[in-house]
């Protein structure tokens, strides 16, 4: 058998296929600006738009089909990825979105959306029902959807009679009586971590006799046990509720009681867990149009349903997150087991967006001593 | 040559050129700063030398352990043994969430070794042999059933020890697949991610890990683009001295069906060999998915269905559908995967064979890349590159063609080293004979590779069911794979959501074992004599 005959093919088709590979390869970069056309006063009528949204999205059935009974359009959700991984897409496809509206990017991220020319603003007629507190962007370009309070979560055994009382404070954690009791996320890999960070930047500053750096410290010399990820953290550490570790106190959020209630395996009358509302971050998850999409219009319809009571009262339970219009009614396990808290610290978005990584950084140095 | 290649540049080339260059031109033209930042940062100098030791490492640990269990295999028949074959797989498609928390338990103080090796390099290193023992087990295992005993036979009728017609003769005969599973399992540890991060805790990051960071929560692509060459380069380079030392070492031998070299244990040495080998298989592999599926069903009024009953329960709601749902659209993309895989992977693994000079080894590098390359990379790639002339961006068509990718180079892998083993004058003979190219592969390739095609074949239909990554970035909430399903059950907290998922753990588990086994039951051509 010849082993010339065999070769030259290949090279040919190699090196076509090379040819073909550059002629995409310039297709794919050139091609941006044509498309960029200014939509027609009377905007077309879409058979379905589309949603982007995270991973950790759920909706009853038969809520997205509300809107399709209202407006004739489907709504077709598309699932991409984390929360980072979903605002790199919609960053990356800004000139040829992937989809009309996106939904789940927050406070962490926002300032870096909002930079990225991302959305077009619009106002929704039910933007008063939403606290001003949650309204970050004057220019109503983003629109406040839900908020989750990032907060210590306690296994109540623990605490009380059997054990030291329940921690009032960030600063209680330090002390002897919490020595290897607490489990966190790592902020350069979990939503909650970051959250927490925050948390403790707000609370204790960049400056003055006790930043947030000594914080950090002293945590770490009482024992603070760092994860890389809620699931480990909650489910393998944290000794309360449906965890299996050791560790009584644990980051996570203000809902993570009711959900104990709610998906326990035993009827319960009582949350296993309890919240300390001192410390909390609060994370609030907001929707825009996104500026590439040829149906405006239709996007601010589905905008302002997201902020509808009939999305609104459905989001609690399947996402565990509180509703952003004030009149949307919260299930009564929401009411009952756990507390929200009343003061939680937040931090200007652009401050989060210009630090994070430097911040990241001291952190990793000061908890890996 | 043609097809694979066409598919490697268009699903693989193209959109990770596309990524790349998008992220390495911030402000429109070649920005080089994010290279002397991967160099200046102490972290990511420490994630590049740590992913590569831990690599060397943990290939070495693998082959060393799963050489006994690739011999006993492939050498002795004993009752059980294709299931354990299948079961042994199964290791392979868990998500590194589940797999993590068995062995944080196992590893944890109260564990069976009664140390505390969580958040150490050791658990990463355990974790990793429990990941790939497969690989070594049915590479290697794949061609030493196919060895002529009488090879062995002759060297102890000459008077050589045991140990001295291992290493003089077995070993040689074997190289090509030891190779093969050595390249995929480094590749797989190069790039290990999940297990990294939760059985390494803060301590230990791959550069996967750190263009993860980077990509999601930096949003800083310049330099997670830059880690993403560095890792290619690194990949590429030892791929490339890989292919030049196979292509020296391959020995042309005649092969024995499988069934013929196989028999029962008869000295109490061979007993004593072949159940300390199951016995440590079983430590290794057993005790962690024991621990999963006894999870799944313990309730808190002891042993019983509860999560189970639970699963069909959807609550009303789009964060869950029927198991069935998710096992069905499991096995429907895996199905397209493995057949994509079979066909694009055995047309290169003929080329690979049989193919000699640089234009071959550039093509095996080629091949391989797509395993050592950074998931989060090739994922945004996809996403820039498929806008224009048809938009697939979010079409459910790349999920199939994602795991495929993945899934080629152990097709190649598993078949390839038999191919180039098929004596040459075998071929010669036929075509001497009459018969034409089509007929001379038909007839004398295709019995031959049939058997290790199907361990391919088995691989690339586990790689599907099991992954996660590709899966989740363009996924619809209503068509959720197993492993989705796992992670969003997990993604909230509640006993029942925990029991839930075990059990759909469970369910992976057991759809992948049967999978293989079906795959292993299934004969193109009877193995003939040959």
């Amino acid at each position: 058998m010849s082993e010339g005959r065999r070769v030259r093919p290949g090279i040919v088709l190699l090196l076509l296929s090379g040819v073909l590979l550059g002629l995409l390869f310039l297709a794919g970069c050139g091609g941006g600006e044509e498309s960029t056309t200014t939509s027609a006063p009377a905007e077309p009528k879409p058979q379905e738009l589309v949603l982007m949204t995270h991973d950790s999205f759920a909706v009853s059935e038969g809520v997205l089909e509300d809107f399709t009974a209202e407006t004739g359009i489907n709504v077709r959700v598309l699932q991409a990825g984390d929360a980072g991984t979903m605002l790199n897409q919609a960053i990356l496809t800004k000139d040829n979105p992937l989809a009309d509206v996106l939904y789940g990017v927050d406070n962490t991220f926002l300032s870096r959306a909002l930079a990225e020319n991302l959305f077009m603003p619009h106002t929704s007629p039910l933007m008063d029902t939403v606290p001003v507190e949650l309204q970050l962007d004057p220019e109503y370009r983003v629109t406040p959807i839900d908020y989750g309070d990032v907060c210590l979560n306690y296994d109540k055994e623990a605490f009380g009679a059997s054990g030291p009382p329940v921690p009032e404070s960030l600063r209680d954690l330090t002390t002897p009586a919490y020595k290897n009791m607490l489990v966190v996320e790592d902020p350069s890999t979990s939503s909650p971590g970051l959250a927490f960070l925050l948390a403790t930047i707000a609370e204790f500053g960049e400056a003055g006799d006790y930043t947030w750096q000594d914080f950090w410290r002293d945590l770490n010399a009482n024992g603070v046990l760092v994860v890389s990820g809620w699931e480990e953290a909650y489910y393998s550490d944290f000794s309360g509720g449906s965890g299996a570790g050791d560790r009584p106190l644990v980051v996570s959020y203000a809902s993570s009681p009711p959900a104990e209630v709610i998906f326990s395996e035993t009827p319960l009358t009582e949350a296993p867990t309890g919240v300390i509302t001192q410390g909390a971050f609060r994370q609030i998850e907001f929707a825009g149009i996104l500026a590439g999409t040829e149906y405006p219009t239709w996007a601010g319809r589905l905008l302002d349903f997201l902020l509808s009571t009939r999305f609104q009262e459905d989001m609690p339970l399947n996402m565990f997150v509180f509703p952003a219009n004030s009149q949307a009614k919260l299930p009564e396990a929401f009411v009952k087991y756990t507390t929200v808290p009343e003061s939680p610290l937040t931090l200007d978005p652009q401050a989060i967006d210009a630090n994070r990584e430097r911040w990241i950084e001291e952190w990793a140095r000061i908890v890996l001593g | 040559m043609g097809v694979p290649t066409f598919f490697l540049l268009l699903f693989f080339v193209y959109p990770l050129l596309r990524i790349l260059w998008t992220s390495l031109t911030p402000g429109a033209h070649l920005d080089l700063a994010p290279f002397a930042e991967v160099f200046r940062r102490p972290t990511l100098r420490a994630a590049a030398w740590f992913t590569l030791w831990q690599a060397v490492i943990s290939t070495a640990l693998t082959l060393l352990a799963g050489l006994p269990g690739a011999y006993v295999f492939a050498r002795f028949d004993f009752p059980g043994r294709s299931v354990l074959r299948a079961v042994i797989t199964v290791p392979f498609v868990l998500p590194a969430v589940v797999v993590g928390s068995a062995f944080l338990v196992l590893l944890g103080p109260a564990g069976p070794l009664g140390v505390d090796l969580r958040r150490t390099v050791w658990a990463i290193l355990i974790a990793h042999v429990f990941y790939n023992y497969a690989v070594v087990l049915r590479t290697v295992g794949g061609l030493w059933a196919h060895l002529d005993p009488r090879l062995e036979d002759a060297a102890r009728v000459l008077g050589a020890g045991r140990w001295r017609i291992f290493r003089e003769v077995t070993l040689p005969l074997l190289r090509p697949a030891l190779a093969a599973a050595a390249s995929i399992v480094f590749l797989f540890t190069f790039t290990s991610f999940g297990v990294i991060l939760i059985l390494g805790g803060l301590r230990y990051a791959t550069l996967e890990v750190e263009i993860y960071r980077q990509t999601t929560s930096f949003l800083n692509l310049p330099l997670a683009g830059a880690l993403s060459v560095l890792q290619l380069v690194g990949v590429s380079a030892i791929l490339f001295v890989y292919s030049r030392y196979q292509e020296r070492r391959a020995v042309e031998q005649t092969l024995r069906p499988a069934r013929e070299t196989a028999r029962r244990p008869r000295t109490p040495g061979e007993y004593l060999l072949v159940f300390g080998t199951l016995g440590f298989t079983g430590l290794l592999l057993g005790t962690p998915l024991f621990v999963l599926v006894e999870r799944s069903f313990r309730t808190s009024a002891g042993y019983g269905l509860t999560f189970y009953r639970a699963l069909a329960d959807t609550q009303g709601s789009a964060l869950f559908v029927p198991p069935v749902v998710a096992v069905r659209n499991s096995l429907v993309f895996a199905l397209a995967a493995m057949a994509l895989a079979l066909v694009i992977g055995l047309m290169a693994a003929t080329v690979v064979a049989y193919m000699r000079g640089a234009v071959s080894r550039w093509f095996d590098v080629l091949l391989m890349l797509p395993l050592g390359t950074s998931a989060v990379t090739i994922g945004l790639g996809f996403i820039l590159a498929f806008d224009r002339p048809i938009d697939l961006r979010t079409s459910p068509v790349l999920i199939p063609l994602a795991h495929a990718l993945v899934a080629v180079p152990f097709v190649v892998r598993t078949a390839a080293p038999v191919m180039r083993s098929v004596k040459g004058s075998l071929r010669e003979a036929a075509a001497v004979l009459g018969a034409a190219p089509a007929r001379v592969w038909r007839e004398v390739d295709l019995p031959l590779v049939t058997r290790s095609a199907l361990v391919g074949a088995g691989f690339a239909f586990a790689i599907s069911l099991g992954e996660f990554g590709a899966t989740a970035f363009i996924a619809r909430p209503d068509t959720p794979t197993l492993p989705v399903a796992i992670y969003r059950l997990l993604g909230q907290p509640g006993s029942l959501n925990l029991g839930r998922a075990m059990a759909m753990n469970t369910i992976l588990m057991v759809t992948t074992a049967l999978a293989i086994l079906l795959i292993e039951r299934f004969r193109v051509v009877e193995e003939s004599e040959f």
